[in-house]
């Protein structure tokens, strides 16, 4: 198995504890003369086997920070940087060798398997283009991971996915992102166009996947409830900004950005005596063209004040591991007053 | 006299009428059936399907992918294309028996009386038409309004949806649009002429959860203004849970439970509801619990399972389960049906115990499956069908 498995060079031993760190990342792009800014100074960074999640609404900017991390999207500033290395200043070459590190996993299953390719021939690929092992040795890992993700090898390898169901498909996409050996995972929204039902079993196979290769995970996806369940940390994001980050169970239990309090809100709740205490949130997200001064959430903000409009409020911290962007932050009521300026939203997430 | 109106003078003329008795609910769909002739077989995606919706009521229609939800949908509508597709059974809606109507007649309720709002509001509005247009469109037909009356119609409908500044956005065309505005837009069209009935089929599928709550808020408002009807279809009990008034729980296309909402969430008895309901994420869970994922897909419908189709997925499935098929039943209650020979009693199934032992009672060799307190109550010709 080892001729299968990548060895990035140059990179740092596994014993650092960050895997991914990102710094003030920001992108831009050009819609006829102006520029909108997708992402405006993002900063996180994630552990080793830990899985953040990226929520907000859609135009928030979170699919574009996912692909900004494997510079799909290339940052306009910023950095990523992956075990020591910033792939923002690798070569094109070293780059692909790092991106077999990082693999990721779309929403829409189906699309993004070529539909006139055989089963074992798309999972197979990744090893194809790196020319790993023989021939025979291929074969078996394909048949491997297949089994892992849940996919019969010997009933569905020949077949094409067409013949498959969204979950599935999903699973088959698992399966390929797995076999370059990746440490690190981006999911984007995996689940948002699946059952309930089969939504489950995808994200019960990701965190059994997860476990068993060691993964670090980053899941982006809209819905709260979703990434609770398979996240350690969530980062809430807002209109190219992170709002507030916080370990998961924190996040819910005391959530102190008025928006993540909003998003927890929507939420249906299969159980017809829930009434929700919050409001739903009004309105939609402004447009990221001109965004609104001073915090970029205060249009639908039920308790806007006039400072809101002023200034911008620093993503600070309010509790070990938990930070949050707002002037009246709703720990302790939802009046805690001013706070002085830092350096706005550049934090990067403590570790 | 508008060209619309010129071009039909001269046909016979058809109007939709309300006809129903006293006391008849709005829709009766009675023993639906739709089978698809496919080249591996006959696809029997409907499958005696038997349902009733009162006057401003709101009814779920809840199930997975392939559970036939959708299929039902178009089935009552009649929007199915008659080539390779099977249909037996009636729907009446105001009295008026839908499944005989030719399409001409049909084509006078679809819009006016009986409307859609469907999954994906992209592919379902014109691409290259203003979305005034699209709205004026059946105003113009149905209500016979003038142009500038229906524009001006166009714009309080897109208005009373919450679609900000709408005097500009009726000229707008839909991909100037978010989804969630798409989606407002196929609501005023959907109730531009005041239908009785609305059918939204998965209409938040696709949508951020901010965005689903305000949409479904949107409709039950205009719905309780309106006094309209509506079936809403989704995979989703957390979307229904809150919002419709009954409940129909389908699998394999037939209804496995069909009970008021409280009722269904307080005292579900099929284990196919049970399923659904624990595998949808909680809030209030640990994070990185487990979820209760059901094992398995629905079944082929080509060639469905003997018995019960859901017996090769249940935990608590017995010899009886996979031979022969449980009705539709009651127990206590008149309006609580399920189809499951070892319903769930406060969440706990009456099957025996895998060792073959009856819940309570010492292990002893293979026994034949002892009725519960439950169904003792039960009527053995029960098979209990909508009135």
């Amino acid at each position: 198995m080892s001729d299968l498995t990548f060895e990035l060079p140059g990179a740092r031993s596994p014993s650092a504890e960050t895997v991914l760190t990102v710094d003030r990342l920001v992108v831009e792009f050009k819609s006829g003369r102006q520029t909108v800014q997708a992402v405006s100074g993002v900063s996180f960074s994630v552990m080793s086997g830990e899985t953040l999640g990226l929520v907000g609404e859609s135009g928030c900017g979170k699919s574009t920070t996912g692909r900004a991390l494997v510079q799909v999207q290339p940052p306009t500033s910023g950095s990523v940087v992956y075990k020591g290395q910033d792939l923002g200043r690798l070569s094109h070459r070293r780059l692909r060798q790092a991106r077999t590190k990082i693999q990721m996993i779309f929403q829409d299953p189906i699309s993004s398997l070529n539909p006139r390719r055989r089963v074992k021939d798309i999972v197979a690929e990744p090893l194809n283009i790196w020319r790993r092992g023989t021939k025979a040795e291929r074969e078996a890992k394909v048949r491997d991971m297949l089994e892992a993700v849940g996919i019969e090898p010997d009933a569905a390898g020949d077949r094409r996915p067409q013949e498959f169901s969204g979950g599935q498909c999903q699973r088959i996409s698992i399966a390929r992102a797995l076999m370059a050996d990746p440490d690190l995972l981006i999911c984007d929204e995996p689940v948002s166009a699946l059952d309930v039902s089969v939504q489950a079993q995808i994200l019960n196979l990701l965190a059994d996947l997860k476990a068993k290769f060691g993964l670090t995970m980053v899941f982006i996806a809209h819905d709260l409830a979703v990434v609770k369940n398979v996240s350690d940390r969530v980062a809430v994001m807002y209109l190219g900004k992170l709002v507030e980050v916080a370990p998961s169970d924190e996040l819910y239990r005391s959530a102190a950005h008025p928006y993540t309090e909003a998003l927890l809100a929507s939420i249906p709740e299969p159980d017809p005596e829930h009434r929700s205490e919050h409001k739903a949130l009004s309105g939609e997200l402004p447009s990221p063209l001109n965004p609104p001064s001073g915090c970029r959430f205060r249009t639908r903000c039920p308790y806007a004040q006039e400072l809101c409009a002023e200034q911008e409020p620093p993503l600070r911290d309010i509790a070990p591991g938990h930070q949050v962007a707002c002037h009246f932050p709703l720990v302790g009521g939802p009046s805690e007053g001013p706070v002085d300026g830092g350096a706005l939203g550049v934090e990067p997430a403590p570790a | 006299m508008s060209p619309l109106r010129a071009s039909r003078a001269g046909e016979p003329t058809f109007e939709f009428a309300d006809a129903a008795q006293p006391g008849e609910p709005l829709l009766v769909v009675d023993d639906l059936h739709t089978s698809f002739r496919t080249g591996r077989g006959t696809v029997r995606a409907v499958d005696g399907v038997s349902l009733t919706v009162d006057r401003g009521r709101t009814l779920g229609i809840v199930g997975e992918s392939g559970s036939g939800k959708t299929v039902l949908s178009r089935s009552i509508m009649g929007l199915l294309p008659p080539r390779d597709v099977i249909t037996s059974g009636t729907v009446r809606f105001a009295g008026n028996e839908l499944t005989a109507m030719d399409q001409k007649q049909l084509r006078q309720v679809w819009g006016a009386e009986l409307s859609m709002i469907f999954q994906d509001p992209m592919t379902a509005l014109n691409p290259v038409k203003r979305i005034g247009r699209q709205i004026t469109e059946s105003l113009r037909l149905h209500l016979d309004m003038d142009r500038k009356e229906a524009d001006a119609t166009a714009v309080e409908l897109l208005r009373s949806v919450g679609i900000p500044s709408p005097e500009q956005r009726v000229r707008w065309y839909p991909f100037q649009l978010s989804g969630g505005m798409r989606q407002r837009v196929m609501i005023a069209i959907a109730l531009a002429c005041a239908p009785r009935l609305v059918m939204a089929d998965e209409p938040t599928t696709g949508l951020d959860v901010t965005v689903q709550a305000q949409i479904l808020d949107l409709l039950g408002e205009l719905q309780r203004e309106r006094h309209m009807a509506v079936i809403l279809v989704t995979h989703d009990l957390g979307v229904v849970a809150s919002r419709a008034d009954d409940i129909v729980v389908m699998y394999a296309g037939r209804i496995v439970e069909r009970a008021p909402t409280h009722t269904l969430f307080a005292d579900t008895r099929m284990p196919y509801t049970q399923a659904l309901m624990d595998s949808i994420p909680r809030l209030a869970d640990p994070s990185g619990v487990r979820l209760h994922a059901i094992a398995g897909r629905p079944p082929d419908l080509i060639h469905p399972p003997p018995g019960c189709k859901f017996a090769p997925r249940c935990p608590y499935a017995q010899e009886k389960c996979r031979q022969s098929e449980p009705p539709l039943r009651t127990a206590g209650s008149p309006d609580h049906l399920f189809a499951c020979w070892f319903p769930l009693v406060n969440g706990v199934s009456t099957a025996p115990s895998p060792d073959g032992s009856s819940p309570g009672s010492p292990p002893s060799a293979v026994v034949p499956a002892t009725p519960s307190p439950a169904d003792t109550a039960i009527d053995p010709n029960a098979e209990v069908r909508s009135p």
